[in-house]
């Protein structure tokens, strides 16, 4: 082999690769990503059901409900509108009542989300960021306020 | 007053990194040796500030010492003396300082290695190290100081993390910074022989150990860090493709193929500039990694509180050092003399093939990483890529360069037969296929990539121990004198066959927990919840109380097709200080595979959410893993590459070396 066709080997055999590599990175950017919506969002934007998404905002309080076998429901708001979510299996450590909330799922209709993943806060100090976000947006942040010592 | 000298002691390791930085860099080029030899002087006395200042916060969290606002923030006096010690890097000011003190510890390092180094090299690549260490100590004494005093002092601290508050804190960050911090080294002497223009096998030799041992370190750090996610999260998985894992998994790639490459090197000259290219990457990922965990872009456990000074500050030592030292590259880069050219089927050939399957795979992992942040800052839509992004790009990409791993460790260097390659792994590949068809029958009905995977674990292997056996036994040879052979081969070639056959065992480890099995329910005393074969029965749930938590303790007897096979203890927690709660999972190692059980909350009637999982060979996963660090580690008591051995190395490398 002259040094040529070595040289065009090498080229060949990184052409490919790299090829094959964004093809699969292009294929899964548009069947693998996943939105995070709030459940204003969903009715704006007019999300069709059976969409898989990322739902965050606050757990309403009054709204979480217990079945057998960890059968749990609650509702998602952020202050302009609300989605029910239901959920099978074992809820995190800082899940908690009007505290923040991120469900990974399926929007099975209009009203109802079907969660597969619920994630809460890491500690006490910390909210899902995507979801500090929202409430900022929409006036209803009281994070800071809260956390900043009291002075009297 | 120690917090106070310890605060010198930085602002003293500052003044001393600019003399290091500054010195042989002029002494380099105007040809002194005096002057350059101000590098490894000022190295060691850099490292003893900052061991110095480092010990300083130690002892303030050791006794408590609540004027020191970093202290109040992350400690408690009830807390355990392994968590003081740990706390002091469990938050940003502290990992920050930990990760400057691994940087002059290296430094350190290079400048008493100066026997084997040439004197040039090793000023130009401590006044590199000297530049890394400036900015990480100005971006220390400027945003985030530990050392800051608070008045009046409070009486009692805010505690640690509760997350944090386990053994894995005292253990992986100081794993993944020798190994993020290692790749320093590799960065610093590719800057070093580009200033100086002038790179060879030499070089190659030199810089090898180091990136060997950063990649061992990273390797174990990134395990670890997987096992603490795995036992404490009680989610049950290992690997979540979170941005912060991928942070650290990227450099880990990046430096796996820059291992390789530095192979090639020493051995052909070539690939030298891609090598090059190769260690500044490495370090770049390593930085970004640091960056992308502290700097609060990402949040997740690893972003502790931060406020946006410090993330544009972390962002400027970013693009100065990535932006110079690619600037660097593009200047000098071109008046390196290129290396050869070679047969595409031969050893070299197979790793470069190996160098381009990596960087690939790592660049898919680097735009998954980033595009949701790139997404975000250009449309302000919010997405997330998960797992199933990965699985898709990275496992198309990883499992042929796993196919052809035995193939290039077999292939001959500079002209390789590929039939007769492929003849010498005959008898791996009929075991690998006949263990694979044995799993379909076995499990019949079940996961179709559970067999395979093991298929290919298997493979890895015995095609790992293959070079062993072939180097050392061949037909009519009596097995006393192969095993003589087999001890006597180069230990770099014993660390090569550990380190691929570590990745085998992973791979099996990966692959079976495909048949991993699960169960959710929710149990009163008594009664069980159930996952394939395995039963976890609730017997009781008792209280207990320590020092700085209280706990209800769930007592699980753990039966497998009725036979019990011992008890489980799964807790509760509730941090007093921070009143956060935090689930224990309970764990039982049977043979290699384990009984998990995870907590849900107890309800008013006493009854408990309960989810039991069974992994079965899920220990393989971290094994594999620690037996590839260790395949690094043998690789580098091999004799040729041992630091501080150049009168052996040299009449050593007068006798033919054998390929490896």
């Amino acid at each position: 082999m002259t040094r040529k066709q070595r040289r065009l080997t090498l080229i060949g055999f990184a052409g490919a690769i790299l090829a094959i590599a964004l093809g699969l990175v292009l294929y899964a950017m548009n069947d693998t990503i996943v939105f995070f919506n709030s459940p204003a969002d969903i009715q704006a934007k007019n999300v069709q059901p059976g969409t898989r998404l990322r739902l965050g905002g606050l757990v309403k309080e009054g709204t979480v409900q217990r079945g057998a076998d960890q059968q749990i429901t609650f509702e998602v708001m952020d202050g302009q509108a609300s989605l029910k979510v239901h959920y099978k299996g074992l809820l995190p450590d800082l899940f908690r009542e009007g505290q923040g909330v991120v469900a990974e799922g399926v929007l099975e209709s209009a009203t109802m989300f079907r969660a597969d993943s619920v994630l809460a806060k890491h500690d006490e100090n910390y909210m899902p960021r995507e979801v500090a976000d929202t409430l900022k947006k929409q006036g209803h942040w009281q994070g800071e306020a809260d956390a900043a010592p009291k002075t009297q | 007053m120690l917090v106070e000298a310890g605060h010198f002691a930085l602002a003293l390791a500052l003044g001393l990194s600019l003399i290091q930085f500054i010195v042989p860099l002029w002494g380099a080029r105007a040809n002194d040796p005096v002057l350059m030899s101000v590098a490894p002087a000022t190295g060691l006395a850099v490292f003893g500030c900052i061991a110095f200042a480092f010990l300083a916060l130690t002892m303030a969290y050791v006794t408590s010492d609540f004027s020191v606002l970093n202290v109040v923030e992350n400690s408690h006096s009830a807390k355990p003396l392994i968590y003081k010690i740990s706390g002091v890097w469990g938050n940003h000011e502290g990992s920050m300082l930990l990760w400057v003190l691994i940087l002059s510890l290296f430094g350190s390092v290079v400048a008493l290695a100066r026997n084997t180094i040439p004197l040039r090299l090793q000023a130009n690549t401590l006044a590199v190290q000297a530049a890394i260490t400036i900015a990480f100590l100005l971006f220390i004494l400027v945003a985030s100081n530990p050392f800051t005093r608070i008045v009046p002092a409070p009486a009692e601290g805010q505690d640690l993390n509760p997350l944090l508050q386990d053994p894995g804190l005292a253990i992986h960050p100081p794993l993944l910074y020798i190994g993020y911090v290692g790749f320093s080294i590799s960065f610093a002497f590719a800057c070093a022989a580009l200033i100086d223009g002038r790179i060879d096998a030499v070089w190659a030799r030199i810089v090898r150990p180091w990136t060997l041992g950063a990649w061992a370190f990273l390797t174990l750090g990134i395990a670890m860090g997987s096992y603490w996610a795995y036992y404490e999260l009680g989610w049950g998985g290992w690997w979540f493709w979170d941005p912060v894992e991928n942070a650290s998994l990227m450099p880990w790639l990046a430096g796996t193929a820059l291992l390789h490459s530095t192979v090639v090197m020493e051995k052909r000259d070539a690939l030298k500039v891609w090598t090059i290219l190769l260690a500044i990457l490495t370090f770049s990922l390593s930085l970004l990694g640091t960056f992308l965990v502290r700097s609060g872009v990402l949040t997740s456990v690893h972003s502790f509180a931060v406020d946006p000074e410090r993330g544009t500050f972390i962002l400027a030592i970013l693009i100065l050092f990535i932006g110079g030292s690619l600037a660097l590259f593009a200047w000098r880069a071109p008046m390196l003399k290129q290396g050869g050219l070679f047969a595409p089927v031969s050893r070299e050939g197979a790793l470069v093939l190996n160098n381009l399957f990596l960087a690939t795979a790592c660049a898919t992992v680097f735009i998954g990483t980033l595009y949701p942040l790139a997404l975000e800052v250009l449309t302000g839509e919010k997405i997330s890529v998960g797992a199933p992004f990965f699985n898709f790009t990275f496992l198309p990409l990883i499992v042929p360069l796993l196919l052809l791993l035995p193939f290039g460790q077999t292939l001959a260097w500079k002209r390789g037969n590929f039939l007769g390659t492929a003849q010498r792994l005959y008898a791996v590949f009929g075991i690998a296929i006949v263990v694979t068809l044995a799993m379909f029958a076995f499990e019949y009905g079940g996961p179709v990539a559970a067999p395979l995977g093991i298929g290919l674990g298997v493979y890895l292997v015995l095609g790992a121990f293959n070079e062993i056996v072939t180097r050392s036994w061949s037909k009519g040879t009596p097995l006393p004198v192969a095993w003589r052979k087999a001890a006597n081969l180069p230990r770099s070639t014993w660390g090569t066959v550990l380190a691929h056959a570590g990745v085998g065992l992973t791979v099996i480890g990966i692959a079976a927990t495909a048949w991993g099995v699960e169960g959710l329910a929710t149990v009163k005393i008594g009664s069980s919840v159930k996952a394939g074969d395995y039963e976890a029965r609730l017997e009781r749930v008792v209280p207990r109380t320590e020092a700085n938590f209280r706990e209800d303790v769930a007592i699980f007897t753990i039966l497998r097709n009725g036979n019990d096979l011992g008890t489980l203890e799964s807790m509760k927690r509730l941090y007093v200080t921070r009143g956060m709660p935090t689930t224990e999972a309970g764990i039982m190692t049977v043979g290699l595979g384990q009984v998990y059980v995870s907590l849900g909350e107890v309800q008013a009637d006493g009854s408990v959410g309960v989810r039991l999982y069974y992994k079965p060979l899920v220990l393989l996963i971290w094994i594999g893993a620690l037996v590839m660090a260790l395949g690094g580690g043998v690789s580098l008591t091999d004799r040729r590459l041992r630091i501080g051995a150049p009168a052996r190395a040299k009449t050593g490398s007068a006798a033919p070396v054998p390929a490896e």
